[in-house]
């Protein structure tokens, strides 16, 4: 029997497969179509303090094995996540969701995930240092060392839950933030956000998205999102959440080898709604294939 | 909204850069006209939502337009070549609130969707009339497919080649009151403008996914922020806000 359990700072998952932020809304579109309990969890749409539209359109583009988005963190608000988008889930999701936060400020992200923190449905808080589609906010905050950190610092001061920084991968040296993180008392690293990309229409010699630039995403940029997650997790002791081009079962193992302790599933969602459940159900297969009797056991396993 | 493995049984040029698809397969996600699929095509990573144009019992009618690499490789496509599909996907047209006469109003690769839906408000016993714009003669498709569901068809050509000169708004001449609408958006908004009744209009965006889960493809409305994909393509008159 394969045995497919994680831990992921202190709370069992019943696989590593964890619906990435952005790419499942608040559950309810996918639960329409399969039962959302098989997943591990999932991270819901980066929340802000206030509502936010986001930017203007187009805000996707097709690229070579992958896609941008500059969707630019549209979500109704914290206090209407709390009131309407939680009760909705509820509905539907029976395990802890971990809650996906953004700001433009220290003060945003300490507001916002000390509201999350004391909601009951809430398992994690995985805060966004690294959305490249902001401006003033997001990505700035996990560009250095020093920013990363304190916004960490602040958010682990007023959370009770266990907090996940998302880090980016536009930096020099991400092992150098994790590591920061690490010192400031996150629980745990997730990495990676999307690659800042950008695309030209050759027909009106402009940007394709309104806002020129977006965040590239998709099975292109899983070997980056690989080598990162190996050098982030040699690097810190605290558990590694890893994403990035996750598009497979195989997948899935590939990057726990590089040393994740979950794994996250983000574009591929967007392509084929049911992809979750389709890894979910090939796992399996996969680790009998690899001789391997549980999951746990391979974490970092790449020699 | 479904996903499905449909077969191609037909795919013909209508005119130089317009084809019409056959496919046979699961439509029974696909419960109003102007919903539209997203179809999955070999070599690119995004889907491509094409609206319905027809639909018959598991017949499921796609008129495209090719204008990139995704219908470039649909246009190549032979009877008998599979296509995995999402179907069911958007709001489509409310047939409950149109009057006796309503009128359709279709710009260029915006008339397919209106062929369900004339067909679907016939059904109802309503008098439909329709204006079809295009830019030129050598444009002009299912002119003839309307004509023969028995509806007052008018064509519009900007260089005025074929029917009436000039926009579909040139072709108004009132009895109507009611209006579906799809097309580029200045023709939107010119129909919105010159109309004088309500109406539904459906509005096109790049998608992310096309059923609701990224974002992608937001807009403002005056009944609040909607995703064209999902709570679209069509909004009604009273909600909409021009911004471009």
């Amino acid at each position: 029997m394969a045995e497919m359990k994680v831990d992921l700072c202190g709370i069992e998952l019943d696989n590593p497969v964890i619906a990435a932020s952005g790419t499942f809304g608040y559950g309810y579109e996918f639960a329409q179509l399969y039962d959302i309990n098989i997943l591990g969890t999932f991270s819901f749409k980066g929340t802000t303090k206030d509502a936010r539209f986001g930017n203007p359109t187009p805000r996707i583009a097709e690229c070579p094995a992958g896609m941008l988005n500059a969707v630019g963190l549209q979500n109704p608000g914290v206090d209407r996540v709390i009131s309407e988008e939680l009760p909705r889930l509820a509905e539907c999701f029976d395990k802890k969701v971990m809650a996906n936060v953004s700001g433009f400020c220290v003060d945003d992200y300490v507001y916002t995930c000390a509201r999350l923190d004391e909601c009951e449905q809430v398992g994690w808080l995985e805060v966004n240092v690294s959305c490249p589609n902001v401006h003033g906010g997001g990505m700035s905050f996990g560009t250095s060392a020093k920013s990363a950190a304190e916004v960490a610092a602040a958010v682990k001061a007023v959370a009770s839950k266990p907090v996940i920084v998302k880090l980016s991968p536009n930096v020099t040296d991400i092992v150098s933030i994790a590591r920061a993180c690490e010192d400031a008392g996150a629980d745990g690293i997730s990495l990676i956000n999307t690659l800042l990309g950008m695309r030209i229409d050759l027909a009106k010699r402009r940007p394709v998205l309104a806002n020129k630039t977006g965040g590239f995403s998709g099975g292109a940029i899983f070997p980056v999102a690989v080598r990162m997650v190996y050098q982030v997790a040699n690097a810190v002791k605290i558990p590694v959440v890893g994403m990035g081009g996750v598009s497979t079962a195989e997948d899935v193992v590939e990057m726990m080898l590089a040393g994740a302790s979950a794994v996250e599933v983000g574009a591929a969602n967007l392509v084929d709604p049911f992809a979750c459940k389709q890894i979910i159900e090939d796992l399996p297969g996969v680790m009998k294939k690899y001789n391997i009797n549980s999951l746990k056991e391979i974490i970092g396993g790449c020699r | 909204m479904k996903q499905g493995i449909f077969t191609i049984t037909g795919n013909t040029p209508l005119t130089k850069t317009v084809c019409k698809m056959t496919l046979e397969g699961d439509t029974s996600a696909i419960t109003a006209a102007g919903q539209f699929v997203n179809i999955k095509i070999d070599g690119l990573y995004l889907r491509r939502p094409i609206s319905v144009c027809d639909l018959n019992g598991s017949t499921l009618t796609l008129v495209y337009k090719v204008v990139g690499k995704g219908t470039e490789t649909m246009s190549r496509m032979k009877a008998g070549d599979t296509l995995d599909i999402l179907t069911g996907l958007g709001n489509g047209y409310d047939l409950s609130v149109c009057g006796e006469a309503p009128l359709l109003v279709g710009g260029g690769v915006g008339v397919p969707p209106l062929y369900l839906l004339a067909k679907r408000l016939i059904a109802k016993g309503k008098e439909v009339k329709v204006i079809l714009g295009f830019n030129s003669a050598e444009e002009v498709f299912f002119e003839d497919e309307f004509k023969a569901l028995g509806v007052d068809v008018t064509v519009t050509t900007v260089d005025g080649s074929r029917g009436v000169k000039g926009f579909v708004t040139d072709a108004f001449k009132g009895g109507f009151g009611y209006v579906y609408t799809c097309g580029p958006e200045a023709m939107l908004k010119a129909v919105y403008d010159k109309c004088g009744c309500g109406g539904q209009f459906s509005f096109e965006e790049r998608m992310g996914c096309g059923f609701g889960a990224c974002m992608g493809c937001s807009c403002r409305t005056l009944y609040g922020n909607k995703r064209i994909c999902k709570d679209g393509p069509v909004l009604v008159k009273e909600e909409i806000i021009w911004q471009k």
